[in-house]
C-alpha cells in the first residue's frame, strides 16, 4: 500500500465517473486546441498570401481586368492567362516612384493528353524578379534552367521527376512549402521556359489567347514602389498616363480575404469562448458533485489522520490525472479533425488555410495541456476548499 | 494515555443570530483511562456522536478543551493534530467507512501508509485480519463485504497503529447478535491490551462490556 497510488486507484475503481470527467476535459482541450489551430491556420494563410504578394502594384491588360477574376489568378493561382505587349514594361518603368519592376508570364495547362495535369504555369524573369525568387529560394537555392520547374506544395510529383506540358517535358528541381492557397497547385519556371511552352501550346492549337510572338508579350508587371512615394499615387499615375492597362493595388485585392478571415476568426473565438464557459461551468459542477459524493470517503481519510493539505493533494492529483488524460485526448481528437480535413476546411471557408509549423503546433498542444490541467486543478481546488471548511465530525454525522 | 474532555460543549445555530441556537452537547467533562472501556449510551440524537467527534479532534467544541496527556488537541495545527490522531487515536466511525478503491487489506494498512513508505506493517495487518476474522477477504473490496465484515474492517483499521485511545461510534449498529458479540469482544481485548476505549452505543448489550457507563440525554452526560 502506497499512499501515492491512492489517486490512481480511486480513478481506476470508478471508471464511469473517471471517463465522464475525462470526456469533459477532452471537450475543453478540443475547443482550445482545435479552435486555436484553425484560427492560426487561417492567419498563417493570410500572412503567406501577403508575403507572396511582394509587389505593391500589379499591372494587367485592361481587357483582363474585365474578363477575369484577377484576384483568383494573381493571388490564388487559379489557372488562367492573358497577355499584353512587352512595350508596356518600358512605359510603366518610366513612371516616377518605381523601385523595382518585373514582368510575369502566365499559361494555363489543359486536361488533354499533352499535359500531365491542369494547373497554372507562372514564368518570371530571373534578372529582375523580386516576388517569386525570394519565395522559391526558401526551398530551392539554385538557378532555374530551361525546362526546369519548381512545383507548388500540392502537386503530386517530386524532385527529379518530369512533368509534361504541351508535349514538352519539364524537370522538377524543387518543391515549394505550402501556402494554403491555389498557388500550391501552380508551377514556376523562368520566362524563357514559359515562352517555349506558349509556343508549343500555339503549335498544338490549344492557346487561343494570342497570336503574338511569345518574345513580345507579357502577362503582368509587378511593381515595388520606392520608399517615400505613395503607392496610390504611383498606381493612379500609371492608370492616367498609360492606356490599355490597369494598375491594381495588391493590398486591396486581399482586403476581401482579410475581412472574411477577421469575421471567421471572430466566430471561432466566440465559439471557443462559449465552449469554454460551458465546459468550465460543467467541470466546476462535476468536480463539486464528485467531492460532494465522496465527502464521507474524504472524512474517513481525515479520521485516520490525513491532514487537510494532504487531502487537497490527493484531490488535486486525481484532477491533474483526469485533466492530463482529457487534455491529451482532446488534442489527439483536434489533430484527427483539423489535420486530415484541412483541405475541406479551406474549401468550405473559402479562405487560405496554412497549418502552423510543427514547433508552433507542439507549443499550442503544450499550452492546451497546461490550460486543461490548470482548469481541472482550479475546479478541484474550489471543491476541496469548500470541503475543508466543514468539520469532519459534521460530515460523518450527515451520512448517518 | 489519558484523553480528557474538560467542560466541553457544542452549540449550533439554527438560523443566523445568537438567540436562536441549541446545544448538541452541554458542558461535559469525561476522562478516558488506559485499560478500560467507557460506555456512553443514549437515544439517537442525544449528542453521543458529537461528544465522540469532539474527543477525536474532528469537531471543534464551542467551549472547553480536549487534552491528550496534557496536550490541547485544538491548540495544535491541522497537520500536528492529524499526525497525533494517526498515531494515538483509533476512530471507528458509524456506518460503512471502507474506501471503495482499496482492498480490505489496503484499507487496514492505510493509516500506516499515510506517514510511512515501507512494508513493516504487513505482518501486523495480517494478524489483525485474522483477529477480526476476515483474513479470507484480504483482497476483497468494501462493496463485496457484509455490514459485519465492514465493521470488523473498521476495527482492524483503527487498531493498526496500536493507538492508546480507541473511539468507537455505534460499532454494533445494524449487526446481528453474533457479529455484535465479535465486535464488542474485539474492543474488550483492545482495552485489556491497554487501550482507553470509548464505546458510544444505543445497544443495551454493550453494558456488559463497559467498565464505566454513562447515559447521554439531550446533550447532558450523567452516570448510568
Amino acid at each position: 500500500m502506497n499512499i501515492r497510488k491512492l489517486p490512481v486507484k480511486n480513478l481506476e475503481r470508478k471508471p464511469v465517473r473517471t471517463a465522464m470527467l475525462i470526456i469533459l476535459t477532452a471537450l475543453l482541450s478540443l475547443a482550445v486546441f482545435g479552435g486555436t489551430l484553425v484560427e492560426r491556420s487561417l492567419r498563417s494563410g493570410l500572412t503567406s498570401l501577403e508575403t507572396r504578394l511582394g509587389a505593391d502594384i500589379i499591372v494587367v491588360p485592361a481587357s483582363a481586368k474585365s474578363q477575369y477574376d484577377l484576384e483568383s489568378i494573381l493571388l490564388e493561382g487559379v489557372p488562367g492567362h492573358f497577355y499584353m505587349k512587352k512595350d508596356y514594361l518600358d512605359k510603366v518603368g518610366k513612371i516616377e516612384g518605381i523601385e523595382k519592376i518585373s514582368a510575369q508570364y502566365y499559361l494555363a495547362t489543359v486536361t488533354s493528353g499533352c499535359c500531365s495535369m491542369p494547373l497554372q504555369l507562372i514564368g518570371f524573369d530571373p534578372q529582375t524578379d523580386f516576388t517569386v525568387k525570394p519565395w522559391i529560394r526558401q526551398n530551392y537555392s539554385g538557378e532555374l534552367g530551361e525546362f526546369e520547374i519548381v512545383i507548388g506544395g500540392n502537386i503530386n510529383s517530386a524532385v527529379g521527376k518530369t512533368l509534361k506540358f504541351y508535349n514538352q517535358s519539364c524537370t522538377v528541381v524543387g518543391t515549394l512549402a505550402r501556402t494554403g492557397t491555389e498557388l500550391d497547385n501552380a508551377v514556376f519556371a523562368t520566362a524563357q521556359t514559359i515562352k517555349a511552352l506558349i509556343k508549343s501550346s500555339e503549335a498544338l492549337g490549344l492557346n487561343g489567347q494570342t497570336r503574338e510572338d511569345p518574345e513580345q508579350i507579357i502577362s503582368t508587371i509587378q511593381i515595388k514602389v520606392q520608399e517615400g512615394y505613395d503607392i496610390d499615387d504611383v498606381m493612379n499615375d500609371i492608370n492616367i498616363h498609360i492606356t490599355r492597362v490597369q494598375a491594381v493595388r495588391t493590398r486591396s485585392m486581399i482586403s476581401g480575404v482579410a475581412d472574411s478571415l477577421a469575421g471567421t476568426a471572430y466566430i471561432i473565438r466566440v465559439l471557443i469562448a462559449a465552449v469554454w464557459v460551458l465546459a468550465l461551468v460543467i467541470l466546476f459542477a462535476a468536480f463539486a458533485a464528485m467531492v460532494n459524493e465522496r465527502k464521507r470517503e474524504f472524512a474517513v481519510l481525515r479520521v485516520i489522520g490525513t491532514s487537510r493539505s494532504r487531502l487537497a493533494r490527493i484531490i488535486l492529483a486525481e484532477s491533474a490525472l483526469v485533466s492530463l488524460l482529457g487534455g491529451v485526448f482532446g488534442i489527439l481528437l483536434g489533430t484527427a479533425v483539423v489535420f486530415p480535413f484541412s483541405n475541406l476546411i479551406e474549401s468550405k471557408l473559402g479562405l487560405p488555410f496554412l497549418l502552423p509549423g510543427t514547433g508552433d503546433i507542439l507549443l499550442l498542444a503544450a499550452l492546451t495541456l497546461a490550460v486543461s490541467v490548470l482548469v481541472g486543478a482550479a475546479a478541484a481546488s474550489y471543491a476541496a476548499v469548500k470541503l475543508s471548511r466543514v468539520d469532519t465530525g459534521l460530515i460523518l454525522r450527515e451520512g448517518n | 494515555m489519558i484523553l480528557n474532555a474538560e467542560i466541553i460543549s457544542k452549540k449550533y445555530m439554527r438560523k443566523s443570530g445568537e438567540a436562536n441556537f441549541f446545544y448538541a452537547v452541554r458542558e461535559t467533562s469525561l476522562a478516558l483511562t488506559a485499560g478500560s472501556i467507557t460506555g456512553v449510551i443514549g437515544r439517537s440524537g442525544s449528542g453521543k456522536s458529537t461528544l465522540l467527534n469532539m474527543m477525536a479532534g474532528l469537531l471543534s467544541p464551542s467551549a472547553g478543551k480536549v487534552t491528550l496527556d496534557g496536550t490541547d488537541l485544538y491548540a495544535l495545527s491541522d497537520k500536528e493534530l492529524s499526525v497525533l490522531r494517526n498515531q494515538n487515536i483509533g476512530v471507528i466511525p458509524q456506518g460503512q467507512t471502507g474506501l471503495d478503491s482499496l482492498t480490505a487489506l489496503d484499507n487496514i494498512k492505510l493509516p500506516y501508509a499515510l506517514y510511512h513508505n515501507d512494508r513493516q506493517i504487513d505482518d501486523r495487518a495480517d494478524e489483525l485480519l485474522h483477529a477480526v476474522g476476515i483474513a479470507h477477504l484480504a483482497d476483497a473490496y468494501p462493496s463485496e463485504l457484509s455490514g459485519g465484515e465492514l465493521r470488523r474492517l473498521a476495527i482492524a483499521r483503527a487498531l493498526i497503529m496500536q493507538p492508546g485511545i480507541i473511539l468507537a461510534d455505534e460499532p454494533t449498529g445494524d449487526l446481528d447478535d453474533e457479529n455484535t458479540a465479535t465486535v464488542l469482544g474485539l474492543l474488550r481485548k483492545a482495552a485489556d491490551d491497554g487501550a482507553a476505549v470509548l464505546l458510544v452505543t444505543h445497544d443495551a448489550d454493550a453494558r456488559q462490556y463497559a467498565d464505566v457507563l454513562y447515559r447521554m440525554d439531550a446533550g447532558v452526560l450523567a452516570e448510568a
